[in-house]
This record gives C-alpha cells, structure tokens and sequence, in this order.
C-alpha cells in the first residue's frame, strides 16, 4: 500500500475525496431517513401519557317498559323489553308506526327504509344488532349507527360532527362529547324545527315591524 | 347721563325706528338699563351655563373614576405589580357597582399557539344557543341582548348579506335557508387596529384581537373599519344582575366593560388560553363548531382546513381571517 502511494502521490489525494464524499453522503441519507420515519412515532410518544381523556357518553341504557304499577316500596314496576316480545312473533317487514299496538303506540317513525328488526335484535329484543348479526348492547349503540352513517362517524371522530365540552388542550384536561342519540332520536334522526332564543335588539338596524316578518 | 327723553331730537329721523335722530346716546329706560346692556347681561348668561354645562361631566368623571382609573397606563405598559394592582381595583368596583364577587385574571398566550375556528355550514341550524351563551359568558348587557355573535339567515344559493335577516323568529331551519354565524374573525391583517388612534386595541401573539377597555376613547373608528359588523359600543352602563354575573372574568375580555367603549369577541380567551374551549361552541346542540390550534398539525382544527371545502368571509378584502366556514360532501 505505502509502495503504491510513494510511486503515485495524487493517489492518496483522490482517496481522500472519495472517503469524504461517500462520508457526507452517508450523513445525508441517514438525516433523511429519520425525517422520514424515525421522527414522526417519537413526537407522538412523547405527547401520548400526559393527554387527558376524550369520553363519549353512553347511550341510554337497556329499556325498560314502565307497568304503572307499584311495587310495596313505593319504586316502579318494569319489565324487559323481551318479557312480552318472547310470546310474540317478529315482524320482520314493518316499517311504518301509525299501526303499532300497545307500547309502541304514538311512536314517531322516520328513519329512511329500515324496519324495526333493521336495528332491534328479534333474538333478545333487550339489544341491538348489527348488520352482520352481532348483539350490540344499547349503551353502545353508536357502532350500530357508524354502519350506515360513515361520514358522519368520520367527522366525528375528527371533532367537526357533534357537540361537546370541556377542552381543546387536551393536556389540560379532559373533553367529553355527546353520542349520536344525545341528539338524534334515533326513530325520528333528523333535527326537529327549533324555535330561536335571544332575538338581537340592535340599536341600528332593529326591524320597524314586529320581528319574524322577514320580507327580503 | 342726560334723559333723552327730555331731549327733543334736532333732526327727526328718515327711519321708521324709535331712535332718537341724531343722537348718539343709545335708549335707556328710566331705571338706567340700556338694551346693550341686557343684550350683555344675556350672553354672559347662556355663556357661563354652556361653560358650566361642557365642564358637567368632569364633575361626573370624579364621582365615577378614581384617580388611579384616570392615572392608569396602557396595558402594554403596565408591569407585573401595576397589573395586580389594577385587576384588584377591578374586582372592587365591580363589587361596589354591581355587587358580584367575581376573580378577574391575565391569562396570557400560550407559546407556539395559534387559534383557529372553523363553522359547518351544512348542520349549523340557527337556533341562536352560541349568540345566548356568548351573552351569558363574556357579561353582555341584558336589555339590549348584546352578544358578539350574529346569526344570519341566508337564502339558499345566495351570499347576499343584503339579502340576510339576523332578526329571524321562526323555527328553524327553513327548508329555503341556511344559517350563518358571524362574529370577530380575528384578522391576520385586521383593519379595526390599523384605525385605532391610540392603540387601544392590538393583535396578541396567538391571533386574538383584543381591547384595553381602559384605553379606549369610544371613537368608534374601528367599528366603521370592520368589514364583519363584529365590534360592539356600549352605548350605556351594561345592566346585570349580580346573580347572573359570570365570576370568572379577564382583563382583556369578558370583564363588565365601562360605558362608552368598544367590545369584541375574544374567542372567549378568558377559556381558551386555559385550554378550555369557547362557550359558544359548547352550547352549539349540532356540533357545527371547531375550535383549536392551527399550528398542531393533529388538531381537529387543522383536519377541518386540510379535509372539507373551506372558504373564509369577504376573502377579496385579503385580511386573512382566522375564521373558516365548510360545507359537508
């Protein structure tokens, strides 16, 4: 090696160059690769244990039919949903409410083209099911409506679908966010009219007449 | 002074007048009172009571500004103890008016923070519950219902604000309608603090325009410049029951205001720099409301601006808001 340097001495210099660029190449790639991948699951871990909690609230629980009755100490009487619907046949093609009879009577249905056993599970009518035919208990239900409603559950989960409270700086503290039947009934989903609250009294531009006459 | 009355004019006089021709003494009557006189007499009058009428509120300005009010400097100027001294003072003429114990604090920005707001237009329904619980919230004065948020109701189709009714009382959603909220866009560029002309009002490091209520001369200046309709005057002494007094209040925000100054929306930053979130998007019953950190690149914020069809108010003003209206598909 030293004979082949002392006959060639611009040799040592060209393996300099070599070693250096291959050096900073080398440098380069790595620099690039952790931009890449090796950054972004650090940053996550490290802001993970410190976040306060995003909680749903539960759906309502498991109905119970209310007897009118009164047991002796004066609490009401209920029975399960499955208590009478065991003695009776389900129907598995109804989708109107104006012929319901018994407790159902006066229900207020509009749900697109589903039917009752859409959602009501015919093997225990204290669940739910899915549309693949796995019980869902009610408290949960927000799976079962995640089925159809997948825009919706996807702007959910990214915060601009449905109310909730508490904070944005979830290392502050925590946030809590309605279900879907917090506000949807779930029978009747779409929004009722609602009347407005605290009609503006500007002192510019109140209307002469009496508010609610909106001639534009 | 001789009694013209006993003179008899040497010239009579050409004019259909009472003077005496000639005569160069005016009129007295017999007491001595000449009409330049009571013509004197009158002016020096009305002056010292328009005098007296101009310097009236001074003697008001003491009766309801204290010295160290009066004495007191601009926000930016005060240090740490000043700032102490001048919440504390608040909080006592808030109890000695209104008599609400209350705790008024200066939260100040988060480092790195940047807020931003988004609005969907597609659920918003206009029940007004934002415009009622920012009144609640930041101490609006009652009768007048004063809120920072506007709700107008849209044609479908249409962005005519000419066109637009914010005095609405149906039910709502009409099926023809749609329903838009306004209130401050927190401007990166924001007109209404170029025209202040004592700088009582700036833009803080996360993006909130703010006012030093204490500074502000009630020009009105920046009301005319905001091209949202989003500043407020308060034309009188806001009116609250102490009972209905939000107690947690800031300096910058939603503290009782002094008659005859401007008002904005904060972004309820009494809240939002303790992590909370706004009152308004927690009363909306849709969900129609994003608040959060336009520099966290994962907040729900940011997936609002990089996912749905975005647009922001009078763009071609080129005031860059920190408000964003979208649509669902």
């Amino acid at each position: 090696m030293s004979r082949l340097l002392k006959k060639h001495p611009g040799l040592a210099w060209i393996a300099l160059v070599v070693f250096t660029s291959v050096c900073s190449l080398a440098v380069l790639w790595a620099q690039k690769n952790r931009s890449t991948t090796a950054v972004a699951p650090a940053v996550k871990s490290e802001a993970k244990p410190d976040l306060h909690p995003v909680t749903i609230k539960p759906g309502p629980p498991t109905p119970r039919l209310d007897t009118g009755l009164k047991d002796p100490h004066g609490k009401p009487i209920t029975v399960a949903c499955s208590t009478c619907h065991s003695t009776t046949t389900p129907n598995a093609d109804r989708k109107t409410a104006h012929d319901l009879v018994q407790a159902h009577r006066g229900l207020s249905y509009a749900h697109g083209n589903l039917t009752c056993l859409s959602c009501h599970n015919a093997k225990d009518y204290d669940t739910l099911h899915l549309a693949d035919g796995r019980s869902v208990a009610f408290p949960d239900v927000m799976t079962l409506c995640a089925q159809c409603h997948g825009t919706a559950m996807r702007d959910y989960t990214h915060g601009s679908h449905g109310g909730m409270t508490g904070h944005w700086d979830l290392t502050r503290g925590p946030r809590v966010k309605n279900n879907c039947v917090n506000c949807h009934d779930p029978h009747h989903p779409k929004f009722p009219l609602v009347k407005p609250v605290l009609p503006p009294r500007d002192r510019i531009s109140v209307p002469k007449e009496p508010a609610g006459n909106d001639k534009h | 002074m001789p009694d013209p009355a006993s003179e008899k004019p040497k010239t009579p006089c050409s004019g259909n007048c009472s003077c005496a021709g000639g005569n160069t003494t005016p009129p007295a009557s017999a007491n001595g009172t000449t009409r330049r006189a009571v013509l004197k007499g009158i002016g020096a009058t009305l002056g010292i009571a328009a005098y007296a009428k101009a310097l009236a509120p001074l003697t008001e300005l003491t009766k309801q500004t204290s010295m160290d009010e009066f004495l007191q400097k601009h926000y930016k100027e005060l240090s740490k103890d000043e700032i102490a001294t001048v919440l504390k003072r608040l909080t006592r003429e808030t109890k000695e008016q209104y008599g609400a114990d209350v705790t008024i604090n200066d939260p100040k920005p988060i480092d790195g923070v940047k807020f931003g707001y988004a609005l969907n237009l597609s659920i918003c329904n206009g029940c007004r519950k934002c415009a009622e619980a920012c009144h609640i919230e930041n101490n609006h004065d009652r009768p007048s219902h004063q809120s920072y948020i506007r709700v107008f109701e849209m044609t479908k189709g249409s962005m005519d604000f000419e066109k637009a009714n914010a005095h609405y009382d149906h039910p709502v959603p009409q099926p023809d309608k749609y329903y838009m909220p306004v209130q401050c866009q927190q401007c990166e560029h924001p007109p209404c603090v170029d025209v202040c002309p004592v700088e009582a009002t700036w833009k803080e490091k996360d993006g909130i325009v703010v006012v030093d209520y204490n500074w502000c001369i009630g020009c009105r200046y920046c009301e005319a410049a905001c091209p949202y309709h989003a500043r407020r005057f308060n034309w009188q002494k806001p009116q609250i029951p102490a009972a209905e007094i939000n107690p947690v209040q800031s300096y910058l925000s939603n503290r009782i205001r002094p008659q005859g100054v401007m008002e904005k929306c904060t972004f309820c930053l009494h809240r939002t720099r303790n992590g909370r979130l706004p009152a308004c998007l927690e009363a909306c019953p849709t969900g129609a409301r994003v608040f959060g950190d336009l520099n966290d690149p994962n907040s729900e914020i940011r997936w609002v601006l990089e996912n749905k069809r975005v647009f922001v108010l009078k763009e071609e003003l080129g005031l860059k808001p920190q408000f964003f209206y979208f649509f669902d598909e």
